[in-house]
């Protein structure tokens, strides 16, 4: 095979110029041509078969449920009706929506956007200039809150923020007296902890990126008198820019649908200030019943989740040119 | 390169089918009959789980190739409702007979999940055993009956004689107004500063408890008595109704001049196990509402055995606002046994229900579980009377106990009764502020045309 039949089209002006009707052997080309065509999607339909059934499946059943009225119990269980846009319009005019919107914004941006990509770059750089054993000992230390199962990270956070927990004991040491930190600050507790479990993540992917930094050019903007700092606002951070978008965007997309960490934490509350919308889709689907309701929740979710998606495929473009 | 292709799309088409058909389970086997029974059994519930694993082997040994299967489910009464609505979604995991709530039942009976038993127990002897208020509680609204009841409870204001005692307070003690509540918590403070004088449930964290055991006993004692939550002559929500903000400011006043427990503590979903299990066996508590079932957890083999409980506690009934008739309030609820709608043989699975439910069983259960009898016979009976000193008077809290209302969309109003609670607790909002909210919230909830201002 050429790359001509492979790539159809590439063949540029020759391939338009010359025209070939009634060709002999065109018919014949044409439908190797539609072969290979097809042949090329072979390698890959095995992922989008499985991305049908798992991903798209529950995606459009939750779109269609926003649309109804469908619940766990009472006469709308056995019978949903299609009542159109009517919960995105309850939802637009709930007063808990607003603030939980806010909250997931914070909590993503806070958690991970700025606090997991700053914390994760630093580690990295840090441990790169470290030896190999202190590098090794603290990897290890960090990959541990990322490798816990969730709900067990889930367990130690609370363990750690809660009354009588180990933060307020070490506190104690000291002579102060902490608050019950998953009451009076609830929205803090959850960010850190998002943190915690998060940054070794970042520092990971990091690692990677700054090993591909090529040491000739950062020894030369050293050579050409560079500090520290300027080599890395102006060598390093360029050299590594799609790997931050990337990062950035697989990030954001794991925070704004953290449930069990902030479930186990705080279940949303006191009152609704840790009610993130993971958390008020589960209160509305499965606490009181309105699956109908919980699926437009969920559906925004989405919708959000698309919309940081494209800012930051955006984003990632003109460098790849 | 055809070949390939044949392979390639052979595996696609392999792939995606198993992917299809990998979430359904294959059918089980043929002729043995399988009854598959669900409900609640934590580390402080374990009363249902022995009722049910007896009445398992007598019903294996009368029914030649019948399996029981029991499959408890650990977990909180909400957790439990919720997992029990998404098994019923589906005749694969839906249950023969499972363990009922009375306020989600007609709920449950509208979205088709329960067997009408009006045949059943037409022809069934020990059912004119049952009283008619047990009766009542297994109707759905067409009138029929869809469960039999297990048990009922009330809520009593349980105290520490201790603790009464060392404020200068007479024993056996029985308040007649809130003032006199508040006097009395008002003496154990002055006389105990380390004592929580009173440990009123309030907010989301214990969820639907911190309603029955506390908001409602102050509500449904003002002047609209049994319709201050909800009119049952119009079948509407009440709004707008003094009662709600006068036991707003009642629960107000007593977390913010310290009578209570911490907002934090209130908060804290688990904090009913230190009631039972250190507040008052310690002598740190005056008092609290709790539930008929409170002896459960201090008798030998319950979860906070304590043997002085009998002599150290006391039980009086929680007094309506001003004394007004009938001078006390309690709130019932109480669980029951049901049949699945999508039951494959539903005369064997009320055949079960129906041994798991007799005389022994049930006394056995209601002893246990410091429950409320509903059956006569169990009633009468002297182990019944005798099977803890409470039974007297939390029997007696039958006559002046109310019910809530078994609306579908009650859990939402519940919520928003708890939210209310928690503003006031945490100082967010003045009880007219918190009143006023729950009032939007309402009307937001059922509608306009649903609730009725007072």
């Amino acid at each position: 095979m050429t790359t001509q039949q492979i790539v159809p089209g590439r063949g540029g002006a020759a391939d338009v110029a010359v025209p070939t009707p009634g060709a002999p052997g065109e018919p014949a080309r044409r439908s190797a041509r539609r072969l290979a065509r097809f042949l090329r999607m072979v390698p890959v339909a095995p992922a989008v078969a499985l991305l049908a059934t798992f991903l798209a499946g529950p995606i459009v059943w939750s779109l269609y449920g926003s649309f109804t009225n469908a619940a766990l119990t009472g006469k709308n269980a056995s019978d949903p009706q299609w009542i159109g846009f009517d919960n995105y319009v309850k939802l637009l005019n709930d007063p808990v929506f607003p603030l939980s919107l806010w909250l997931t914004v914070l909590f993503t941006l806070g958690s991970a956007v700025i606090a997991q990509n700053i914390l994760g770059l630093g580690l990295a750089l840090v441990m790169q200039k470290a030896n190999k054993q202190v590098s090794s000992t603290v990897g290890t230390i960090i990959v541990a809150a990322w490798i816990l199962p969730e709900i067990v990270a889930a367990f130690v956070c609370y363990a750690y923020f809660s009354q009588d927990g180990t933060l307020n004991q070490l506190l104690a040491v000291f002579g102060m007296t902490g608050p019950n930190w998953l009451y009076s600050f609830p929205m803090l507790a959850i960010i850190l902890a998002n943190l915690w479990r998060g940054t070794a993540f970042s520092m990971m992917v990091y690692q990677a990126a700054l090993g591909d930094v090529p040491p000739e050019i950062t020894e030369a903007a050293m050579i050409d008198g560079a500090g520290g700092a300027k080599r890395l606002a102006y060598v390093t951070i360029p050299m590594i820019r799609n790997t931050i978008t990337t990062n950035t965007m697989l990030i954001t997309l794991q925070t704004l649908s953290v449930f069990t960490l902030v479930y186990v934490m705080t279940a949303g509350g006191p009152g609704n200030d840790s009610t993130t919308l993971p958390i008020l889709a589960y209160k509305e689907a499965f606490r009181f019943s309105n699956i109908g309701y919980g699926t437009a929740i969920a559906t925004v979710m989405l919708l959000i989740g698309a919309i940081f998606s494209v800012v930051y495929i955006r984003a990632l473009r003109p460098s790849k040119a | 390169m055809n070949k390939r292709a044949a392979i390639a799309i052979a595996a696609i088409a392999i792939t995606s089918l198993v992917a299809m058909t990998g979430c359904s389970s294959s059918p089980s086997a043929s002729g043995e009959k399988t009854l598959k029974i669900v409900y609640i059994k934590t580390d402080a519930f374990t009363a249902l789980d022995s009722l049910f694993a007896t009445t398992k082997t007598a019903f294996e040994a009368a029914h030649q190739g019948v399996t029981v299967e029991l499959q408890p489910i650990a977990a909180t009464d909400d957790d439990y409702k919720t997992k029990l609505a998404l098994s019923q979604r589906s005749t694969e995991t839906a249950p023969d007979i499972f363990y009922e709530d009375t306020t989600s039942l007609r709920a449950d009976v509208d979205a088709g999940y329960l067997l009408n038993l009006d045949d059943y127990v037409s022809e069934w002897t020990d059912w004119s055993q049952f009283t008619d208020a047990a009766k009542e509680a297994g109707r759905g609204d067409d009138g029929s009956l869809y469960a039999v009841s297990l048990g009922t409870d009330t809520r009593a204001l349980w105290y520490s004689k201790p603790v009464l005692e060392a404020a200068g307070i007479a024993v056996p003690w029985q308040p007649t107004s809130w003032a006199d509540v508040l006097d009395t918590v008002k003496k154990i403070k002055a006389a105990t500063p380390d004592v929580v004088p009173f440990n009123l449930y309030a907010g989301t964290g214990t969820g639907e408890g911190s309603n029955m055991q506390g908001f409602y006993e102050l509500l449904y004692g003002t002047d609209l008595g049994a319709d201050a939550l909800y009119d049952s002559g119009s079948s509407k929500w009440v709004t707008g109704s003094q009662g709600f903000i006068d036991s707003l400011t009642f629960v107000h006043d007593l977390y913010s001049d310290g009578l209570a427990l911490t907002p934090a503590q209130a908060l804290d979903p688990n904090i009913w196990k230190n009631v039972f299990g250190e507040m008052f066996p310690q002598g740190k508590l005056g008092m609290t509402i709790e539930g008929s079932y409170s002896p459960s957890f201090w008798q030998a083999g319950g979860s906070y055995a304590w043997p002085d409980y009998a002599t150290a506690m006391g039980a009086a009934s929680f007094p309506t606002q001003d004394g007004q008739d009938p001078g006390g309030v309690s709130m019932s609820g109480g669980w029951t046994l049901a049949v699945g709608a999508k039951t494959a043989d539903p005369q064997l699975a009320f055949d079960f229900l129906a041994m798991a439910l007799n005389k022994d069983n049930a006394l056995a259960y209601d002893n246990a579980n410091s429950q409320i009898a509903v059956r006569k016979d169990v009633a009468a009976d002297p182990s019944y009377t005798a099977a803890n000193p409470f039974v007297q008077a939390v029997t007696d809290l039958v006559n002046v106990t109310h019910f809530r209302p078994a609306t579908s969309d009650y859990p939402q109003i519940s919520a928003e009764v708890q939210k209310a609670t928690e503003a006031v607790i945490t100082d967010k909002a003045t009880p007219q502020e918190a009143a006023a909210a729950y009032d939007t919230a309402i009307e937001g909830i059922v509608g306009q045309d649903n609730v009725i201002k007072k």
